[in-house]
């Protein structure tokens, strides 16, 4: 199949084969679960359990709020210990709201309800057990799937695209899945077609994935999905670069894929997805790639949500000397850890423990002009002209250079010649921005509750002068009666 | 040479009575930027600028009187909106840069004496005789006159935890380039 043209992209080393023939491990059940509240975009998740209480592996634990939200389940059975703060992973190191459960090593399933035929379900169903199954985007977005399922519904999407990209360096956790797991995906993936009703469906593999390509080509032959090979290039796994190399169509600046009739999945949501409809099961668990020059013995491990990050390097054999960095996620978009302490969530697709040789600590030097940034850049943006605007304390100014558009993928930062922290910037700048939006807002919100407070004391002073002014009235009027009964009296004494 | 002169006479008197009546009917009361300004400005009435609420800040603000780093409450996004209406360059190193701040109730020392609570201008307090009080955060403009009507010393104000949903990454520091030694 003719494969389009694709805008800048970077070729970082892979290191995938330090992980990718390692076939999946299941990690043994950790004593202690910690699972966050908000492990998706939009609103946490409200806790249903309270401390003390038992609960069954599947059970509902925390139901999603407002449109945009997920429920959280209880990865395995077990007792409620707490529910409070605890460390995410998170750059700041900072805490948010947490369930603890102790595991009770039975690991017992809530009872669910199997469809014997999920394909004899109606679109809705599909959509609804998605949305119970608290079910996100597990390439790394974590927005909700059943979300971006009904809108594609709304919209009439036309191609669904499941996005087997994986092109950050290292991971393999899809990989994996593809090669051993590829008749459950397809499964997965007619499954979501049945539900949004596309006519066009196309899985893209990276070629640096022959073995994954080959299973997931087997697996969908005879049905309607087709497996592309799509080059393998950094940022392949972003869902409009995907949208791009096979079909040719860019999603407008502030539109969605929707908007072009387009739907996109990780294969690893598309498994997910099986596993809710066909069996009921919520998503507790997911693959983790634990990978990194430090790591013992590199793998991919099926863990359950809520683990800590520090259990999988244990399992995986420890460090073989002080890692100089840990990280969660890929090494260009993922996050840096403070402390291997914070739990695994839906949306963590590997744990690297890397070296000092493995990661850069140059000094940056001044902008050259060089343009490598904008020709790196897989939106079309100029990260230069950006971070120099940022940089003088003009983020207002970014804006207008397209900042809002900038995905953070961190190729500008990889190409820089001068080493300059392109990325860095931006992050920095559409936080700032945020914050004064935020500021804007209760700003606003104050006013109204001090013209309200403003305008009920007026009333109150208004309320007591009339107040008074009756009784004076009534007094005065009192005062008139008596007088004139007085007078009335002396009238007929006379 | 007549119609000339009739037709232009008839065409400056409608015109002229025209303006005439527009400048009384639509007559502009006060300066409109003042109520601009006002609109900007946080509208809590603390009087930390030391004018009588946010309308004498606004009239001074407007006639130049004032810098307009005057508003403590409103911090670097007010001094921006405002440099930005009145066309003037902001000069943000008069702002203290404190950091965002929240009123707090010591519980401990609280008497529940609702003094603070009658003086709050944004209704953020809440409480009532001989009972704790407690702030709402979402309200709290960091005025600080609770502060100072409190007898117990037990509301104070706190720079805002910072929270998740509120962090950010910092700004890259950029060292000076060491020379290269030859």
């Amino acid at each position: 199949m003719k494969l389009f043209r694709l805008r800048g992209g970077v070729h970082p080393e892979s290191r995938k084969e330090l992980a990718a023939d390692r076939a999946i491990r299941v990690l043994p059940m950790p004593g202690r679960l910690y699972v966050p509240l908000l492990q998706h975009v939009g609103a946490p998740a409200q806790p249903l359990v309270n401390v003390g209480d038992k609960v069954l592996k599947g059970q509902l634990i925390g139901a999603g709020q407002g449109v945009i939200s997920a429920p959280i389940h209880a990865p395995t059975s077990g007792r409620v210990l707490a529910i409070g703060d605890f460390p995410a992973a998170h750059p700041s190191g900072l805490t948010a709201p947490t369930i603890t459960i102790e595991a009770d090593g039975e690991d017992r399933w809530l009872e669910t309800e199997v469809a014997s035929d999920p394909f004899a379900l109606t679109p809705d169903e599909i959509a609804a057990r998605v949305a119970a199954a608290g079910i996100v985007g597990m390439g790394g977005a974590t927005f909700p799937s059943a979300v971006k399922l009904n809108l594609s519904r709304k919209n009439r999407v036309r191609t669904l695209i499941i996005n087997g990209g994986e092109c950050e360096p290292y991971i393999t956790c899809d990989d994996r899945l593809m090669r051993e797991r590829a008749a459950e995906i397809v499964e997965g993936v007619r499954l979501i077609r049945h539900a949004v009703g596309a006519i066009e469906i196309m899985v893209g593999i990276e070629e640096n994935k022959p073995a994954a390509l080959a299973a997931m080509q087997a697996a969908a032959m005879g049905t309607e999905v087709r497996v592309i090979a799509v080059p393998a290039m950094y940022p392949m796994g972003w869902d409009k670069q995907m949208i791009r190399a096979l079909t040719g169509r860019e999603v407008p600046a502030d539109g969605r894929t929707a908007d072009i009739g387009v739907l996109v999945h990780n294969v690893a949501t598309a498994y997910a997805v099986r596993d809710a409809v066909r069996f009921g099961r919520p998503l507790v668990s997911r693959l983790v790639t634990v990978s990194g020059g430090s790591v013992v013995e590199p793998g991919n491990l099926e863990v359950p949500i809520g683990t800590l990050v520090e259990t999988l390097f244990q399992y995986c054999g420890g460090f073989a000397g002080k890692p100089a960095r840990m990280v969660l996620g890929g090494p260009m978009m993922g996050v840096e850890l403070a402390t291997a302490a914070v739990p695994i969530v839906k949306g963590s697709s590997g744990v690297l423990a890397l070296t000092s040789g493995e990661i850069g600590s140059v000094q940056p030097a001044p902008c050259i002009r060089c343009s490598s940034c904008v020709r790196a850049c897989p939106v079309g943006l100029l990260p230069l002209d950006m971070a120099a605007h940022i940089r003088a304390g003009d983020s207002t100014g970014s804006v207008a250079l397209g900042l809002k558009d900038c995905i953070a993928c961190g190729c500008c930062s990889f190409v820089c010649p001068s080493h300059i922290p392109l990325v860095h910037y931006f992050n920095f700048a559409k936080g700032e921005l945020m914050e004064q939006e935020r500021v804007k807002l209760k700003q606003e919100a104050t006013k109204k509750l001090a013209d309200a407070r403003n305008e009920r004391i007026a009333r109150i002073a208004r309320e007591r002068a009339e107040a008074a002014a009756k009784r004076k009235a009534a007094r005065e009027a009192k005062e008139r009666a008596a007088k004139e009964a007085a007078a009335k009296a002396a009238t007929e004494v006379v | 040479m007549f119609f000339a002169v009739v037709s232009l006479t008839i065409l400056g008197s409608a015109m002229g009575l025209f303006l005439g009546y527009a400048a009384r009917r639509l007559e502009v009361e006060g300066n409109p930027l003042v109520e601009e300004i006002q609109a900007i400005l946080p509208g809590s009435q603390c009087g930390q600028c030391g004018f009588p609420g946010c309308a004498g800040a606004a009239q001074a603000l407007a006639d130049r009187s004032a810098p307009i780093t005057l508003c403590p409450p409103g911090g670097r996004a007010v001094v921006q909106a405002l440099a930005l209406k009145l066309g003037v360059e902001a000069n943000l190193s008069d702002v203290k840069d404190n950091v965002p701040m929240i009123a707090e109730v010591k519980e401990e020392i609280c008497i529940g004496c609702t003094r603070c609570f009658k003086v709050c201008p944004t209704d953020a307090i809440m409480g009532a005789a001989q009972q704790m009080h407690s702030v709402f955060r979402e309200a709290c403009t960091a005025c600080g006159k609770c502060e100072e009507v409190c007898p117990t010393e037990s509301i104070k104000l706190q720079p805002i935890p910072v929270t998740l949903h509120a962090w950010y990454w910092h700004k890259p520091v950029i060292q000076p380039m060491q020379a290269v030694s030859a």
